[in-house]
């Protein structure tokens, strides 16, 4: 299932499973930063499923989010423009309230 | 007591600081390149484990034991204990060919 678009503003969820004894493919410093979906990158097995050595899981929208450097790091120095892309998972993704795309 | 579900893994280490980076090439020894062989092997020609299975049993190796090994031993416990769950080896198997492994190099320690 898709549920943002190109341009769409996301949440990382702070947390979504616990880990362990889950197994997580977000990393914990992009964790509740928000950013702007940059591009869809197709539809993939769920690798938090597979993990467990599964077949026929779950097949999970993975979106490639761009954030600014100065939301992911408070102590951050360089350019206001810096940026960093991260590929997460459609389930690791909230809705900002009130965006219009 | 409620435990806090935000907690960094051991593993996940990006963004923290890292000291001294040695950035010089190394070259690979002949088990570090049989361990990578061996997960080729069983992921690629076997089907038996999974890329994915290999990170997670990497990722939750305990923190004391994440840190002192390296790479390649951390495959190794991976694999080690993934074929252990899934009932490829059992512990006995593992332990006697540990053993026998050990002894040959202590031999050829001790001739060399």
């Amino acid at each position: 299932m898709r549920r943002f678009d190109e341009g769409s503003m996301v949440k990382v969820r702070s947390y979504f499973p616990p880990s362990p004894p889950a197994h997580c493919r977000t990393p914990f410093y992009i964790r509740g930063c928000v950013g702007k979906i940059e591009r869809v990158c197709g539809v993939f097995d769920n690798p938090e499923e597979l993990a467990f050595g599964r077949v026929g899981v779950d097949k999970k929208t993975l979106y490639r989010v761009r954030f600014f450097q100065h939301d992911v790091w408070p102590d951050y120095k360089g350019s206001r423009t810096d940026k960093i892309d991260i590929e997460l998972y459609d389930f690791w993704l909230e809705k900002i309230e009130g965006d219009q795309k | 007591m409620d435990r806090d579900f935000t907690v960094r893994s051991n593993h996940d280490m990006g963004g923290m600081m890292a000291g001294t980076i040695n950035k010089d090439n190394h070259n690979y020894v002949l088990w570090e390149k049989r361990v990578d062989a061996m997960m080729m092997l069983l992921s690629n020609d076997l089907g038996i484990l999974t890329v994915d299975q290999l990170r997670k049993g990497i990722e939750s190796l305990p923190p004391e034991a994440y840190d002192k090994m390296t790479y390649y031993e951390r495959w190794m416990a991976s694999i080690a204990n993934s074929l252990l769950e899934s009932g490829v080896l059992t512990t006995e198997e593992l332990g006697v060919k540990m053993k026998e492994i050990e002894l040959k190099s202590n031999k050829s320690e001790k001739n060399s």
